[in-house]
């Protein structure tokens, strides 16, 4: 599986992501930086970083997508690469417009950095079909901005066409205010477009994809696009 | 030409003055005066504190870097060394608490990048006044915001530090802010401007009129008027030091980069001075080739301008067009503006004509040093406070609950949840523990983290106090499994010119000091901050303890909640019927005062061995330093972490407040399998410490039962969610209402 992680002037995940595609599954991963190009066929998978590109200054991600190395990304995802945005990554889609809604600062105006509980909603991606529908997962949150919003009608057609992916909710599996970290409409962590290739998710599955930081719930997210990607009919858990 | 008038207006002493005379042979211009009044500030020449600061032990065979550089370094075997410094930005931070507190973390981060780092970490130590009052929520909450935007977008995880509230940090909070990076052993760069003809470079942010004698400001007390100082207080842009971050890694992997130094106080000025002094060289440039954003800036602005987010670099003649290459790739400024010279001087010229000259070594190093007057404060005779005079309260539970939910004991949660602290993955033990641990990747190792003082000890003893304050590091180190290694330090003191205050400074350094030398922790880096004083009232004497500890197998690190019911508790070391000082005097009896517990170094060092060397072994599966709040709150405080009981008896003459609250050193509780039990009885034999069994760890109730001669004589036993509640919403719900 041949990954790339983009480099965007204050992506600070980069080095986090890069580490765990190619130090913890063993995938040859390369670096872009926002001034280069690619061919959309140069890689199998694509990861927008978190962080804070161009220091989110205006909006988050607002600047980020009109970098040189995003044409390439639209491109590789009209050639239905696999695409994931975490964080702020996942703003920079939403800015791109390659997933629907948007980012507002979290209800409380802080930041947020701890473990969240989240419900998988949807276990038929490529990116989450090692985890079960209905399975709480820990993943943690470092974020200002994401409190995902978006209209009646947009929610209405991304539950309807199981793109909601993952859903904040507690250890129980409740989806309730009190485990929704920072307002966003119906609990919402993270979504998918319509054709399946691209995931936005706001929790981190790169810092928690090895045992010596106390949670590999992370790590099978990558394994799932792995195993998509390769094919694998035996990738274990 | 400036005379003694324009000297005094700087802040300048008419010796200083009559020094500066002396040293040029004629009186100074206007810019040179301004230059020489930074320069010669006590934020920037440590004029009072020098003489002083030669007490700290500073070498060891692992220092590679002692004091006197950006940074301190510290090896790490591997090839791999630890550089790290602490440093305050408290009145910034005291009239403008966000800008304060945030280029307070960009500063601190750039002087780790400037020697080759890679920052990795970051920790802060902070103290405000009541959180009860308005403008202390408005300072707590702007330090904490500043904080956490900056050191969150350079994507530098904050894994530590403190938070202290207390009267005497009223209107000068304290923000002193923590940095440490890895560096190659074989790639450290130092500040130097080395080589005649060498070419000095300005890279990063243009320069504007912001920050102006920042360096000065930090000199004096706080005052009504110093709202007015706002403009003094630079403003930080986290995203262009990220940028300059890269760069400036990417620059040092060439062997053609001289030195660097960042600009921090004190600007330009002290950035071409100080490279210029350490190398014995001189350097001539030129104002006029200073990217500026902002209009008609004369040369003294531009010297004196504390603009943030910029460097220093000389490389090799030659290499100038490589240097911009590498910023243009991240979209910073690079432009040469002067060269290295073998005549020592400073030379500022404003489109090829001479404006100011003079000798770099006398602006770097020279101002005349202060042994000022010491006299021991007339408090400290009267401390002495009678326990039979108080009587032991019979509910202690609601003393514990109480304790607990005491700002200075309750959960920080609040804080460090606003700073990114899981960055980079490296964070294997998050904040909230006794000291963060960071593993290496790519080696087997990890660094433990922390920050340490009790300010209100160092008020009751000097002495007394340094020397916990640095115990006390060093035991919050050692309970995660790491060997101490060094320390970095930030002094926070009123004005020195009282010699009350003097006295107090120079104690707290002989305590540390003495401890430092003990446990074998020299003293690499670190800062001095005096005048922090409003309206005559001094803070308490603050000397924080940043230290770095080693684990050479991260896989054994130790946690302080308790994990697996039926675990046998214990404590190593004595428990003592000490009050004095103690949060339970302060808060619970209304009592200020009291001698702060002793410290005795060799009982202290041995518990510190006996505890390393359990963990080691793997005997143990817990361990927690006993500090604030005492036995009780350090036995509450495993069982909150690990969501399980205890239940446990003590037979003992000490009354039960003291056994139960009192503070008295050299204490860890420990939690292990009670098979491992007589081997950890036989190891603490042979390293001849006291260790007793205390209870066991067991679902439901903390419950600590204290017996006289079998009776008994007092008792706490609560839910741990009822304890869970108190400690880990109290600062939330004071802050929030």
């Amino acid at each position: 599986m041949k990954c790339a992680v983009i480099m965007f002037p204050g992506s600070n995940c980069d080095i986090d992501c890069y580490h765990v595609l190619s130090e913890v599954l063993g995938q040859p991963a390369e670096y872009v930086f926002h001034k280069e190009k690619f061919g959309p066929g140069d890689f199998d998978l694509i990861v927008l970083p978190g962080g804070f590109s161009y220091g989110d200054y205006l909006r988050a991600g607002a600047i980020a997508r009109f970098s040189p190395a995003m044409d390439s990304v639209l491109k590789a995802a009209e050639a239905g690469k696999l695409i994931i945005g975490i964080c702020n990554g996942f703003q920079i889609l939403l800015e791109a417009k390659l997933l629907p809604g948007a980012m507002k600062r979290n209800r409380d105006l802080k930041f947020h950095c701890h473990d969240v509980y989240l419900r998988v909603d949807n276990d038929e991606t490529p990116f989450t079909r090692l985890y079960k529908k209905g399975e709480i997962i820990r993943l943690p949150i470092a974020h200002g901005e994401g409190n995902y919003y978006a209209d009646v009608q947009t929610i209405e057609k991304l539950k309807a066409e199981n793109r909601v992916v993952f859903t904040y909710c507690d250890r129980d599996g409740n989806v309730s205010d009190a485990a929704n970290p920072n307002g966003s409409v119906e609990n919402i962590a993270g979504i998918i477009n319509e054709q399946g290739n691209i995931l936005g998710m706001m929790p981190h599955p790169e810092r928690s994809s090895e045992e010596i930081l106390g949670n590999t719930d992370g790590k099978r997210l990558f394994e799932s696009i792995l195993r998509h990607i390769e094919g694998r009919t035996t990738y274990g858990r | 030409m400036a005379g003694r008038e324009d000297a005094k207006k700087l802040g300048l002493a008419d010796y200083e003055y009559d020094e500066i005379v002396k040293t040029l042979g004629r009186e100074p211009n206007h810019l040179e005066l301004g230059m020489y009044s930074v320069m010669w500030s006590e934020h920037c020449s440590y004029k009072n504190s020098k003489p002083v600061l030669k007490r700290f032990p500073t070498s060891g065979p692992r220092v590679l870097q002692g004091p006197g550089e950006n940074a301190g370094i510290v090896d790490i075997g591997d090839n791999l060394a630890v550089v790290m410094k602490i440093e305050s930005h408290n009145h910034p931070s005291a009239v403008e608490p966000y800008q304060g507190a945030a280029t307070g973390v960009g500063g601190i981060i750039r002087d780790i990048f400037t020697m080759g780092a890679r920052p990795v970490a970051l920790l802060d130590s902070l103290r405000f006044g009541n959180p009860d009052e308005p403008r202390v929520k408005y300072l707590f909450g702007g330090v904490v915001s500043g904080i956490a935007d900056y050191g969150n977008c350079m994507g530098i995880p904050t894994v530590g530090g403190e938070v202290y509230f207390d009267d005497s940090y009223r209107d000068n909070p304290l923000v002193n802010a923590m940095c440490v990076g890895i560096i190659r052993c074989d790639r450290i760069v130092r500040g130097k401007a080395a080589g005649v003809g060498n070419s000095v470079m300005l890279v990063g942010s243009a320069t504007g009129r912001d920050g102006m004698h920042g360096a000065s400001f930090a000199s004096e007390e706080l005052s009504e008027d110093s709202v007015a100082k706002r403009p003094s207080v630079q403003v930080g842009d986290p995203f262009t030091e990220k940028l300059l971050l890269e760069a400036c890694l990417e620059l040092l992997q060439n062997d053609w980069v001289v030195g660097v130094q960042d600009l921090g106080a004190a600007g330009l000025t002290s950035a071409s001075c100080e490279t210029a002094a350490r190398a014995e060289s001189g350097i001539e440039l030129d104002v006029s080739l200073v990217p500026r954003r902002e209009e008609n800036m004369n040369p003294y602005e531009v010297m004196i301008s504390e603009s943030q987010e910029r460097m220093l670099v000389i490389v090799e003649k030659g290499h100038e067009e490589d240097v911009r290459k590498i910023f243009e790739k991240w979209d910073l400024n690079a432009v040469k503006i002067g060269t290295v010279t073998a005549d020592g001087m400073l030379r500022i010229l404003e489109n090829g004509t001479v404006v100011a000259e003079v000798p770099a070594k006398s602006l770097a190093d020279g101002a005349p040093s202060i042994k000022r007057e010491s006299r021991k404060p007339f408090y400290m005779e009267d401390i002495d406070i009678d326990l039979s005079s108080i009587e032991i309260p019979e509910d202690l539970n609601n003393v514990l609950l109480k304790l607990l939910s005491s700002p200075n004991i309750a959960s920080k949660a609040w804080v460090y949840q606003q700073y990114d602290y899981t960055v980079r993955t490296d964070t294997v033990v998050p904040p909230g523990s006794d000291a963060a641990v960071l593993r290496i990747k790519g080696t087997k190792k990890g660094i433990a983290l922390t920050t340490d003082c009790n300010g209100y000890y160092c008020f009751l003893d000097p002495y007394e106090g340094g020397k916990q304050a640095v115990a006390e590091a060093a035991r919050n180190l050692v309970v995660s499994g790491a060997k101490p290694l060094a320390i970095t330090d930030c002094l926070n003191f009123g004005n020195p010119e009282k010699p009350e205050v003097y006295y107090q400074f120079e104690k707290c350094v002989d305590g540390m000091a003495e401890a430092a030398s003990f446990l074998g922790t020299p003293v690499i880096s670190g800062n001095v901050s005096f005048y922090n004083e409003t309206k005559d009232n001094a803070i308490y004497p603050t000397p924080v303890v940043g230290m770095v500890g080693l684990l050479e197998d991260v896989e054994k690190r130790c946690t302080m909640e308790f994990k697996k019911e039926g675990d046998v508790v214990v404590l190593l070391g004595d428990n003592t019927d000490e009050l004095g000082g103690s949060v339970y005097l302060k808060e619970i009896i209304g009592l200020r005062g009291g001698r702060p517990p002793r410290l005795n170094l060799d009982v202290e060092k041995k518990v510190q061995d006996c505890c390393l060397k359990a963990i080691e072994l793997g005997l143990i599966r817990s361990a927690h330093d006993v500090t604030e709040g005492g036995l009780s709150v350090a036995l509450a405080e495993s069982c909150i972490a690990g969501n399980i009981g205890f239940s446990g008896e003590i037979e003992t003459e000490i009354r039960p407040d003291a056994l139960l609250f009192g503070e008295g050193q050299s204490r860890i509780i420990m939690s292990l399998p009670e098979e491992n039990l007589s081997l950890f009885q036989q190891l603490a034999k042979e390293l001849d410490v006291n260790i007793t069994v205390l209870g066991f760890v067991k679902s439901g109730n903390f419950k600590l039962e204290v017996k006289m001669k079998g009776q008994n004589v007092g008792k706490v036993d609560i839910p741990v969610d009822k304890l869970a509640l108190s400690w880990g919403n109290a600062i939330k719900w004071k802050v929030e209402n």
